[in-house]
């Protein structure tokens, strides 16, 4: 990373961090949420945008996620921050064993695949035998953590929202530096010498099952712990939440946002969180006629999503520079 | 001069104290002398947006109270937000209309999932949820959820009514359920469990489920008919009974048909199946229905229909939820009504729970609405119909009080 | 084992209708290479067009054979317009052009005819064929239906140039260009040929399941994985892929595993299939040269 690169990231850090003390409690959840996309879509982009392999059942892992933090939460009174890593750890675990089976399918195929997960999981979450654990149609209540008591003693008072943003922020940067790291690392570039081609990737060496397979984990358990993350923000899971349209909004998220793209995510997050309620207000008797206007005016506009036009529109301004 | 003072503080605190300072106007946020501002949440788009019509029906029936003078003088002007079914999403925009719009109450949210997920949020800030669009029983527990309130009466009651007039009628039956997967399927069922008690075991011999996302329910029909059954309760929602309705008949099928309340349009539902394939559907009823024509000279009926065609052209006459629609927002009304110049949210709440006999006229004769600090149900008595091939006909007494 | 018989051929009945929209989804794949997810919505609006036409008074035959004219329009309409301009882009934002679609269609039909279930005309006798009480006879006829349109889209790729020369574009762009096929207007006619197939289809489907903007949303799925376990670049597979999950699903809740999964237990069964046979049952297996 250059210096100047690393100087506009803390900025943007310290920008994000001092956002919940500038706007209201409302807004801070809003944007919590934009920060719970965009570690889904960071984990969606490993798969899809790096490796190449289409996944129309994202949502699930996201569900998963969801009930393993709601469930320890509420049955076995686990501390929310607990409940990330292990929200983690399962779906990394889903998503491996997932991904061995899908190994034997491609494009068209493997979308099938992954489709039937994103439509069968929210069945199993209602079936009965497990309404014990996952409270069946009725979903999961779950209370809102409040700040840590030593952020008050430092004269520093935290509302729930604030905090809860914080933490997310929090995890969220965790996640992108690793990722980050992951992605420009000997894994990250065998993934995407897989996507390009993976008979020239396999004579190079690279292990096609035990990359795919492990891309197919890693992005599980980034949507995992996006999904803990946003059912302890919304306080609530049912198998509702989950549905079939949550996987297709987060395949949308990030082409909108832009496919391989670190900063695509958080673009594609603004916008899955913010474009609908957009469409709301313009127009109560189709809302989604105006949203699918939208997705079609930014895929018209932006071919290869706003991290893409976004990397057009500042190297056309560093020519620009240069020749003058 | 502190003497003379006194006099006047004094006269101060007394008219404070006095019940003539009732009359005085006090608000909370989203009142004040000219508007009352009232947040809504409904699915427009997402796979439950055709209940997106409630929401534009009760906008329109706000443009009407409006047109007319308002309520009490102020406008009743609503901020409708579309939460597309999804529980987090309802979340945020409950909390948009409370900590943003400042709105006084949230009105009619729809839908068990996403009530259940601003439940908590709605009571801890103490702002009324009211008259949510869901006949889950949970919402009538006035001492946990003092901010919360149901409208229609609940899916639980209405299966126990089914389950007490089999018992009554025909104690030997051999019944099968078809039921939605969701949380309206599973609560008609648990109420016809209950009301069939220890006998519910020997009686139902087969339950079959269906997804939303089902094409057809043939296969679940084709279940409960081949266990023999010779009785059928009905749990779905306007498509899936047509078809069951009609499928039952095509089968050769036979047995004493209960159809659920959310069904029983007869231009919605009975007609798309047959209506000869309807005779002898029995059901229960609190609201009147737009395509039966027993209403087609009824007064309440009329003014609805003048209604719908001046304010609400687009909407469709044959959709009884429109009928819906204009009589929540008519209570809602009446609640703004009764709380006067004292528009806070707890005096709204107060008054929520004090509706005395109020009739709406597009209710069944001898269905009226009733609430108190204990009992947060406003519509409990339904009534058991049976169709005739052209039109619901009522019988027995009006029920559940 | 009567009530295995009933399950059987009402899985059939419903196989029918995953397998006429399964074929619209063959078409647009055998034209363009992509799966269209708005291929169940157009062939709704499709649908909606002919409810109309009937409701004022045509015929019909009359509004049959307009509806899948029209249809064909509608679709040519839409690849020049809304398709054409994103042609180059990666496939994932086609995919996302594809969903706006979806949800365009969806609103917009809901908005105009509102959400109430309509009923579709049946052009079959109302009364069930040979006194059978398991099949109704629309449901027997559009089976037939879709099985005469099976045989057309056969003949037209195996046999007419033009079916040939479709192919060929799909597979091969630059060499179909090069022996003088306009493949520009392959892709525009094939989008049209399937939604005139959609056409058809949700005329047969409507019937059955009754009229509304959310009519196709289910079929989808099932049509979905109906075309891509019997091979999506076979028409006769698709259609057994269709029966194939009508059956299964049936036998599958009805006596096995209850209704509650059946739909997930099927896509599994599926899965596994696929797994052994990556490309479909009856797909072409495909070798690609290095």
């Amino acid at each position: 990373m250059s210096r100047r690169s690393l100087a506009g990231f803390a900025i943007l850090l310290l920008l994000a961090c001092a956002l919940p003390f500038m706007v209201s409690e409302y807004r801070s959840f809003q944007f919590t949420l934009v920060l719970v996309y965009a570690i889904a879509l960071l984990g969606l982009n490993i798969l899809t945008g790096y490796n190449g392999q289409i996944s129309l059942g994202h949502g699930a892992f996201y569900a998963i996620g969801a009930y393993c933090a709601a469930i320890l939460m509420d049955k076995y009174g686990v501390p929310y921050w607990a409940t990330i890593p292990v929200a983690g750890a399962v779906c990394l675990a889903a998503g491996f064993l997932f991904g061995l089976p899908a190994l034997r399918l491609e494009g068209l195929y493997l979308a099938l695949a992954t489709f039937a997960l994103g439509v069968s999981l929210p069945q199993l979450l209602k079936y009965h035998h497990l309404e014990e654990w996952t409270g069946g149609v009725q979903g999961i209540t779950i209370q809102k953590p409040d700040a840590p008591a030593f952020f008050a003693e430092f004269g520093l008072a935290l509302d729930q929202d604030q905090w809860l943003y914080l933490f997310t922020l929090a995890v969220a940067v965790v996640m992108f530096v690793l990722g980050w790291n992951l992605l420009r690392g000997r894994i990250g570039r065998a993934m995407v010498a897989i996507r390009d081609n993976h008979v020239a990737a396999e004579a190079m060496g690279v292990n096609n099952a035990l990359i795919k397979s492990l891309a197919f984990g890693v992005s599980a358990m980034y949507t995992g712990i996006a999904g803990a993350l946003g059912a302890i923000a919304v306080q609530f899971v049912a198998p509702d939440s989950f549905n079939f349209f949550l996987s297709i909004t987060l395949l949308v998220g990030i082409v909108i946002g832009g496919l391989a793209s670190i900063p695509g995510a958080l673009y594609g997050a603004l916008f899955i969180q913010f474009v609908p309620n957009i469409a709301d207000e313009i127009s109560k008797a189709a809302p989604w006629a105006i949203f699918g206007l939208f997705l079609i005016g930014f895929v018209y506009l932006m071919p290869a999503g706003v991290a893409g036009a976004v990397r057009m529109a500042v190297a056309r301004l560093g020519r620009k520079r240069q020749n003058t | 001069m502190k003497l003379k003072l006194m006099p006047v503080a004094a006269l101060l605190a007394a008219a404070l104290a006095s019940p003539a300072a009732l009359a005085q106007k006090k608000y909370d946020p989203g009142a004040s002398d000219k508007e009352v501002l009232l947040g809504h949440i409904n699915p427009y788009s997402g796979p439950a947006s055709a209940y997106g019509t409630i929401g534009r029906v009760i906008a329109a029936y706000f443009k009407k109270v409006n047109q007319e003078g308002g309520v009490n003088g102020r406008m009743l002007n609503m901020i409708s937000y579309d939460d597309g079914y999804s529980p987090p999403k309802t979340v945020e925009m409950a909390r948009k209309l409370v900590e943003q719009d400042k709105v006084l109450l949230i009105f009619q949210p729809l839908g068990t999932p996403p009530n259940s997920a601003i439940h908590k949020y709605m009571n801890a800030k103490k702002v009324p949820q009211l008259f949510v669009a869901t006949g889950a029983t949970k919402w009538n527990d006035p001492k946990k959820f003092p901010w919360t309130m149901g409208w229609q009466p609940n899916y639980q009651t209405e299966g126990k009514i089914y389950a007490q007039h089999i018992l009554k009628t025909r104690p030997n039956a051999r019944i099968a359920v078809l039921y939605q997967n969701d949380d309206y399927g599973k609560d008609y069922l648990k109420g016809f469990h209950d009301g069939l008690g220890a006998r519910a075991k020997a009686m139902i011999v087969r339950e079959a489920s269906y997804e939303v996302s089902d094409p057809t329910v043939d296969s679940q029909m084709a279940q409960l008919q081949a266990s023999g059954a010779d009785t059928f309760f009905n749990i779905t929602t306007p498509k899936f009974a047509a078809q069951a309705i009609r499928k039952a008949w095509d089968s050769g099928w036979k047995p004493v048909h209960y159809l659920n309340n959310v069904s029983v349009g007869v231009g919605a539902v009975l007609k798309p199946a047959g209506l000869e394939k309807a005779v002898g559907l029995i059901t229960t009823n609190y609201i009147k229905d737009p395509t039966d024509p027993q209403w087609k000279d009824d007064a309440a009926m009329k003014g609805w229909t003048d209604f719908m065609q001046k304010y609400y052209p687009e909407g469709d006459l044959t959709d009884n939820t429109n009928v819906y629609g204009y009589a929540v927002a008519k209570t809602l009304a009446q609640t703004i009504k009764q709380a006067g110049n004292d528009l806070t949210r707890a005096n709204v709440m107060q008054q929520a729970a004090s509706l005395k006999n109020f009739e709406v006229d597009v209710l069944l004769p001898g269905i009226k609405i009733n609430t108190s600090a204990s009992d947060f149900a406003p519509i409990e008595s339904v009534q058991l119909a049976r169709f005739d091939g052209k039109t619901w006909v009522r019988f027995g007494e009006v029920m559940g009080n | 084992m009567e009530p295995f018989i009933h399950q059987v051929l009402a899985g059939l009945a419903t196989g029918g209708i995953y397998a006429s929209v399964a074929l619209a989804l063959v078409m647009i794949y055998q034209a363009t290479h992509l799966v269209n997810f708005a291929q169940g919505e157009l062939a709704m609006f499709s649908t909606y067009i002919a409810w109309s036409l009937i409701n004022a008074g045509m015929p019909y035959w009359g509004a049959f054979f307009l509806t899948v004219g029209l249809s064909f329009v509608l679709g040519v309409v839409i690849e020049r317009v809304v398709i054409r301009p994103v042609e180059n882009s990666p496939v994932l934002a086609v995919v996302v052009v594809f969903i706006a679609l979806l949800v365009i269609l969806n609103s917009v039909t809901g908005w105009i005819y509102t959400f109430t279930i309509k009923t579709f005309p049946s052009p079959f006798p109302g009364q069930p064929l040979f006194g059978n009480k398991y099949m109704s006879s629309h449901e027997i006829g559009a089976i037939g239906v879709t099985l005469v349109v099976l045989l057309l889209l056969y003949v037209f790729f195996r046999f007419t140039p033009l079916g040939l020369a479709m192919r060929a574009a799909a597979q091969n762009p630059e060499s179909s260009r090069l022996v003088g096929i306009r493949v520009g207007w392959m892709l525009a006619l094939g989008w049209g040929l399937a939604a005139a197939i959609g056409s058809v289809a949700g005329m047969m489907v409507a019937p059955i399941v009754f009229l509304d903007p959310n009519m196709m949303g289910g079929v989808l799925l099932y049509a979905f994985a109906a075309a891509l376990v019997g091979g999506i670049d076979n028409p006769a597979g698709a259609v057994f892929g269709g029966f194939l999950v009508g059956v299964l699903e049936n036998v599958l809740g009805a006596f096995v595993i209850g209704n509650e999964l059946k739909l997930a237990v099927a896509l599994v069964l599926i899965i596994g299939v696929l797994t052994v046979r990556p490309s479909g049952l009856f797909g072409k297996v495909h070798v690609t040269r290095v």
